[in-house]
């Protein structure tokens, strides 16, 4: 086959049939991928929920807004057998090295932490990352924030920070404090 | 050039990153360990490959005026199909690869493949063509992640056999450059002798 002359109208008609055709295989794929995308997600934070809590077998959730901080935060309360057991929290700072960090902070009815997961991050690999790593985590579990400073060692508070990711650690303070303040004027299961 | 020969030299006489230094920004980027490397490889092969049958199909209705913007479309358009299937089926590898799948269109390697091969040469070509560049490509980045990994870290495919931390500098992006730098020396020496 001859090469197509480059005449208008030969153009108009090249380009126009091209988008046209990628836009219908995307409206495809789109729509093919849309449920497992939700899926995906769905599935993330209801593991990351189960992680942090106690065991349970009904969850309500709400929308609480933060004294500090623009975006309100998401209250999972959780009970077994219609008694409370704890609260899970979706939290976020926007303090870290690359900005938002979002953590799903598990708090007990007397307010004590019960775990921490890292739901998003987009700290520096093999740095910031270590967040997510049990070595820091460690230290959060079973603490009660009103007796113990959320804040690293660096700024006079309880907490050990990583090592070279000192703003990595100041922002996952940050959040988990965030989480409990809001914990605390809330109640939390109301 | 033979089918053989036109498979195997993305790997060593004409590998994109370590030879023809196509496509960097994603090399030094992404590859903070060996797993994001061969995922982001994987991930470039197959838009190169589909890109290259798709281009050498329809070379010759795209009149010259028009052929690289066509191309961007047609390579955008499997970039994200790359991109939402990924983010269904493996979350994960989307949340570490996160910003450079959709950078896979701007991929000067994709690109120059359609441009320079796939636009003048047969189907079957086309197709070795886009195979071989795309696993060098793959290669290239799952050993410099490898590297990185390893000596930042004390791990490969995160299976950690040394304790402690590593060398930090390797994790960041001067350390990209460093060893970057020693491995296009390697193969030029490689391909230098052989």
């Amino acid at each position: 086959m001859a090469k197509k002359e480059s005449t208008f109208i030969n153009m108009v008609l090249t380009l126009l049939i091209i988008t046209g055709l990628s836009s219908l295989a995307l409206s495809g794929v789109f729509e093919l991928t849309k449920g497992p995308i939700a899926k995906a997600r769905q599935e993330k934070k209801e593991r990351a929920i189960k992680a942090v809590l106690p065991e349970f077998d009904t969850m309500l959730l709400k929308m609480v807004m933060p004294e500090t901080g623009k975006d309100s935060l998401e209250f999972i309360a959780a009970y077994e057998d219609s008694l409370w057991v704890g609260t899970a929290i979706s939290t976020y700072t926007y303090k870290g090295y690359s900005g938002l960090i979002k953590l799903m902070v598990g708090l007990l009815p007397d307010g004590c932490i019960e775990r921490i997961a890292v739901l998003e991050q987009k700290e520096t690999p093999g740095l910031g990352t270590k967040i997510a790593d049990e070595k820091f985590k460690h230290q959060f579990i079973g603490k009660d924030p009103s007796k113990y400073i959320l804040k690293v060692k660096k700024d006079g508070g309880d907490f050990d920070a990583i090592t070279a990711a000192t703003i990595s650690s100041r922002a996952y303070c940050e959040a988990v404090q965030r989480a409990y303040d809001a914990f605390k004027r809330d109640g939390g299961n109301k | 050039m033979s089918q053989k020969k036109n498979f195997t030299k993305g790997f060593l006489k004409e590998n994109p990153v370590f030879v023809l230094l196509l496509g960097l920004c994603p090399a030094l980027g992404v590859t903070t360990s060996a797993f994001n490397g061969l995922g982001m490889g994987l991930a470039t092969t197959f838009v190169l490959v589909m890109s290259n049958i798709v281009v050498s199909l329809v070379k010759s209705s795209i009149p010259d005026k028009v052929r690289i913007p066509s191309f961007i479309v047609i390579i955008a358009s499997f970039v994200t199909i790359v991109e939402l299937t990924m983010q269904g089926y493996l979350p994960d590898l989307y949340e570490q690869l996160g910003l450079f799948i959709p950078l896979i269109v701007v991929n000067c390697l994709v690109l120059g493949r359609a441009e320079a091969f796939a636009s003048k040469n047969t189907l079957k070509s086309s197709i070795i063509d886009g195979l071989g560049m795309g696993l060098g490509f793959a290669m290239a980045l799952t050993i410099l992640g490898g590297v990185r990994e390893l000596l930042g870290n004390g791990a490969i495919f995160g299976w950690k056999f040394i304790e402690g931390d590593g060398i930090l500098v390797f994790i960041l992006s001067p350390g990209a450059f460093i060893v970057f730098g020693y491995l296009v020396a390697l193969l030029n020496k490689i391909n230098k002798t052989t």
